[in-house]
């Protein structure tokens, strides 16, 4: 899995990252995130709000920061989507 | 918190009018304990500060509140739907008042940008709405009611929207599109579906949410602010700015918006201290041009925005909107 963090670098995309992080711990194999801060690849996932959030390839949160919980429920959500597809 | 989240909000909402109510009585009985002569500077500056802090956060905390629900009915994506395609002087009139509505922050400037203009939305009508968003926001209007009465806020209000809607409207008449970034051209993202509609529960949610995060972050400048204002209210003499930023003195408007461009503070700091100004012998006009240039114009936005256009339109839009703050300035002072 790869996670990407799509922001400038302002707050709300650093509490993000951390959360992502956070939420994260643990999981095998573990993911891969990478924080985006250039504008050009931001824009490029036609998010009109940061700080963003790509699984895969795929945006999955623009303009908000949630709480750690939520991420986990999303990350997992994901990753049993992608399961039942493959 | 296991509370359903209506249950709760009644809660809230009977909480704060209990509060709101309480507010008079309680800083009368305070003020009346300090044991200062009550014609004193310090009981002066001490009971502005009591009268005032406790006010303006309680109308913080419920407009934000309300606003951060209304926020939910609105997303950049749907505004940038309802912007396309529509002409020059009624797109700029629409994007002013999506811009006060539209969440907005000043670091998302950039993607912003970049997704109105792929879209085909106008330059002049962008502009309408990143000139409306950042001066006219809740922050500045809540402090405007709470120290200055609603009339001020209306006011305040109207003539921003008139200023972006004509800074817009100039800008587009313009053509500046050259001025745009090329590598912004370039940029051809797909667009997303949008997200699902928030339950009733879900938008109450997200206005408790606002309140947390934008009142937690203001609210020591509110403090800080009127904590300076208090001094200026007991301590400096009537009429003392007079000289300096009454109506007689024709430069105060142009150097009024010069200072306030760099001057980078949000609005929770600054109009506490410019209503100081104002009693001391400031004109209204000089004021509202200050407090636009300072929280409509800021340099760090300015700086975000040059990643995406090129300096000689920056150099328009700073001057295009400044000219509008200074004519709002004369307005003003002119008239009252």
């Amino acid at each position: 899995m790869i996670i990407k963090v799509l922001g400038p670098g302002c707050m709300n995309c650093k509490t993000l990252e951390r959360r992502t992080r956070e939420a994260t711990e643990g999981l095998t194999p573990p993911p891969v995130i990478e924080k985006v801060e250039d504008y050009q690849q931001i824009a490029s996932y036609g998010i009109m709000r940061t700080p963003g959030l790509v699984i895969d390839g795929q945006v999955v949160l623009s303009g908000s920061v949630p709480s750690v919980e939520a991420l986990k429920a999303l990350i997992l959500q994901h990753a049993t989507q992608a399961g039942t597809k493959a | 918190m296991k509370l359903p989240r209506g249950t709760y909000s009644v809660l809230f909402l009977t909480l704060w009018i209990a509060a709101y109510l309480s507010l008079d009585p309680l800083a009368s009985l305070f003020v009346a304990m300090l044991p200062l002569p009550s014609s004193s500077h310090l009981a002066e500056s001490i009971k502005f500060f009591v009268y005032e802090v406790p006010k303006v956060l309680l109308l913080l905390v419920i407009v934000v509140f309300v606003v951060g629900i209304i926020r939910t009915y609105f997303s950049p994506e749907r505004t940038r739907r309802m912007l396309a395609g529509k002409p020059l002087f009624a797109g700029n009139v629409m994007a002013a008042g999506l811009g006060v509505v539209t969440p907005f922050c000043s670091c998302s400037a950039v993607p912003l940008f970049i997704g109105f203009v792929e879209t085909g939305i106008p330059l002049g009508v962008t502009f309408s709405f990143l000139v409306a968003a950042p001066m006219i926001n809740e922050v500045a209007l809540v402090l405007l009611w709470g120290l200055f009465g609603w009339q001020t806020a209306l006011l305040y209000a109207s003539t921003g929207l008139v200023i972006a809607i004509t800074a817009g409207y100039v800008i587009g008449k313009l053509k500046v599109e050259r001025f745009i970034e090329d590598w912004v051209l370039a940029v051809h993202a797909e667009a997303h579906p949008d997200d699902a509609p928030l339950r009733f529960e879900e938008r109450l949610t997200a206005g408790f949410r606002a309140v947390r995060e934008i009142v937690g972050k203001v609210w020591p400048y509110v403090v800080a602010g009127i904590a300076v204002g208090a001094g200026v209210h007991g301590f400096v003499p009537e009429n003392f700015l007079a000289g300096i930023m009454g109506k007689s003195a024709w430069w105060a408007v142009p150097v009024s918006v010069l200072i306030g461009i760099p001057l980078y503070s949000n609005a929770a700091g600054i109009i506490p201290i410019v209503h100081a100004l104002l009693e001391k012998g400031a004109s209204l006009g000089t004021t509202l041009a200050f407090m636009m240039a300072v929280i409509g114009l800021s340099l760090p936005e300015t700086i975000i925005l040059r990643k995406v256009i090129k300096l000689p339109l920056i150099a328009i839009f700073v001057s295009v909107v400044g000219f509008g703050i200074l004519v709002v300035g004369y307005l003003f002072n002119a008239v009252y």
